[in-house]
């Protein structure tokens, strides 16, 4: 619906959305944003003369987790910026949107720009920040042609620029356009990719608030996580925690992707049941059962059925389950489904993708792959289960950055929960579900070197 | 000549660093092509370039790495040897840097593609809507394989990776900058059909 084309209802990111609310996919430009109460909050800040600590103390009580996959609290990474430091300092943000199941930030950026550049902006205040770049993922070009359309708004209303609505304050603001690594959703990655190099992540300690973009202090936020901050500040930092739970505050994008009838983004409550926000979607396809559910990622572990459905949305509910919320691409498949051949095209994409710095994941991903490869076209040794245990545990904290771990945990998790089909797979020689069901994925065997 | 050239520097410098400096800036600043005719960009790329340049500290140019390569790709189809060596002229770095970048991320052509180069997501979210099968269907209907081009150089088929837009799958980009998604049989036919009025409608 939704994500067909604009424009659609104002409440079609459902009742409960705050920062998409009344986004009807043709009112993005600066005016439409002002008509909804934007730029009231920075306009507020610059004319109360307010002080950094008052914003970030805003969103320490919000309790406003990163939304881009790591849920790290947001106002405790902005306050780790050095006030002191003498020059330039930098936010980033993290548009490179490629997590499978994951289509948010696109939204935001194509449907309410302006929430993010508000963000950025008061980011920039509250960190004493000199510039920002919006690091965008390669495939969405005509989005990054939006931004830079928005940011020419609001450049011309002097939102950005040198002293901003006549205050002391400057910050300026730039698109990055990607083209086309995974890996740059690491935050690190992005960095280098950022000063020209290949997107390899780096090692940390330091952190980037101490050594960042050109080695300056620099902040990075997700999209969702930006675009969140207008609206925290403007009803409050604890009118926005109670939205949500207890160290879980406010509302949150879920990317429903998969066998559902609609697939689509919903803003809703963090806390929210997992059945309700499938219901949102549409249910089940065709009437369906539900078998398994990636509830945030396809970095984060599988669980089955029974256990979703008593899961509500938050990243706490979430852990507790045994999975994590993540970037909250919730992925869904239904009982026609074999895990083996859904795990398999998840390898392959983590083989793909591995930027091949450290060892034990650019060999390590090939290896689970070529295993799942083999089990699911009936090639599969009685050994290779545990095999694939044993590699995954020695991938996973062995590499640099957490691509590592996010190859390893889809691998640990489809095996812990459907372990028989991968036996089944093993020795039969053909699929528990019912031969190669239509709709599965296939890795091109060109691809593979086996 | 090489070793006449380092000691002629090496004289001429206060300090082995500044040697190096200076050895590093006749080798690096001036690219050497390889090709007899020098590779010139078009006045409107070389503007965007600057304009890319622009947004980073003046002494970040190799910020604008990707961006340059981008626009030269645009602007020729792929990249060759001597239009990466153009860049790290204008950029002002050494050429495998720019190198480096070329074969690290996905989206740059080293080697020439179709009119229309379409690369389509199989990745797990979208094969659970049918991405296979599209692929499978278009693959048919142009009677060519991954990484293939047709006979007349019109269409090249790549797969991609996650393109951030699940909820639309089956979804597929041309040349880079065009996303189109539920990408039905009806709909692939009426892009071979016409693949500039289907992209036009789209917008």
């Amino acid at each position: 619906m939704k994500t067909a084309r604009a424009p659609f209802p104002p409440d079609a990111y459902g009742p409960d959305a705050v920062i998409m609310r009344g986004v009807t996919g043709d009112n993005w430009r600066l005016a439409d944003y002002e008509a909804r109460g934007g730029y009231a909050v920075l306009k507020k800040l610059i004319a109360d003369h307010a002080t950094p600590d008052t914003v970030i103390a805003e969103l320490k009580k919000s309790a406003l987790r990163g939304r881009g996959g790591a849920g790290f609290p947001t106002g405790l990474k902005w306050s780790f910026m050095p006030r002191q430091f003498p020059g330039a300092k930098y936010m980033v943000c993290n548009s490179d949107e490629g997590e499978p199941g994951t289509f948010k930030d696109r939204d935001i950026l194509r449907y309410n720009p302006h929430a993010l550049i508000e963000g950025m902006i008061i980011g920039g205040f509250a960190t004493g920040s000199t510039a920002g770049y919006n690091y965008i993922h390669g495939e969405i070009w005509r989005e990054y042609e939006r931004f830079e359309e928005a940011l020419a708004e609001a450049y011309a209303a002097g939102y950005l620029g040198r002293n901003i609505l006549g205050s002391e304050f400057s910050f300026d603001l730039y698109g990055h356009h990607g083209f086309g690594a995974y890996i740059c959703g690491e935050e690190t990655a992005l960095l280098e990719s950022l000063e020209g190099k290949k997107g390899q992540p780096r090692f940390k300690p330091p952190v980037p608030a101490a050594y960042g973009l050109y080695g300056k202090p620099t902040t990075i936020n997700n999209t969702e996580t930006y675009a969140a901050v207008p609206f925290i500040l403007a009803m409050g930092g604890d009118a926005y925690l109670a939205l949500g739970k207890p160290n879980n505050g406010g509302t949150k994008l879920f990317s429903v992707s998969g066998d559902v009838e609609r697939p689509g983004n919903f803003e809703v409550k963090l806390g929210t049941p997992f059945a309700q926000l499938l219901e949102m979607a549409g249910g089940m396809r065709k009437g369906r059962k539900l078998k398994a559910c990636i509830p945030g990622g396809s970095s984060m572990p599988v669980l089955p059925a029974d256990v979703m459905m008593a899961t509500d949305m938050d990243y706490d509910s979430i852990a507790k389950a045994g999975s994590m919320l993540g970037s909250g691409a919730v992925i869904i498949m239904d009982d026609t489904r074999c895990m083996v051949r859904c795990l398999e095209r998840l390898s392959y994409f983590y083989y793909e993708e591995s930027c091949g710095q450290c060892t034990p994941c650019r060999e390590g991903t090939g290896w689970l792959y070529r295993m799942v490869n083999r089990i699911e076209h009936g090639k599969g040794r009685p050994e290779d289960l545990d095999r694939l245990l044993s590699v995954s545990d020695n991938i996973a904290g062995r590499t640099i950055c957490a691509l590592g771990d996010a190859a390893a945990l889809p691998v640990k998790s489809f095996i812990q929960h459907f372990r028989s089909e991968f036996e089944y797979h093993i020795e039969h020689k053909r699929c528990l579900v019912g031969g190669h069901v239509a709709g599965g994925a296939v890795v091109p065997t060109d691809k593979v070197a086996a | 000549m090489l070793a006449f050239l380092a000691a002629a520097v090496w004289g001429a410098a206060a300090s082995p660093s500044e040697a190096f400096a200076l050895f590093a800036s006749l080798r690096f600043k001036k690219p050497r092509f390889r090709s007899s005719e020098p590779i010139m960009l078009s006045t409107d790329s070389l503007q965007a370039i600057d304009r890319a340049i622009a947004k980073y500290p003046p002494d970040r140019r190799e910020s604008a790495v990707m961006a340059a390569l981008a626009i030269a790709q645009h602007e020729r189809g792929h990249l060759t040897n001597e239009v990466m060596d153009f860049v790290a002229g204008y950029i002002g770095m050494p050429p495998i840097a720019v190198y480096e970048v070329a074969t690290f991320y996905t989206m740059y052509d080293l080697a020439p593609v179709g009119k229309y180069k379409v690369c389509i997501c199989t990745n797990l979210p979208c094969a659970l809507r049918g991405a296979n099968e599209a692929a499978d269907a278009l693959k048919a209907k142009l009677r060519i394989d991954w990484n293939e081009t047709t006979a007349d150089g019109r269409f090249t088929l790549k797969e991609g990776e996650c393109f951030g837009a699940c909820g639309e799958a089956p979804v597929m980009i041309v040349n880079n900058q065009d996303m189109v998604g539920f990408m039905s049989d009806d709909r692939l036919d009426a892009f071979v059909a016409n693949p500039d009025r289907f992209l036009s409608e789209q917008k």
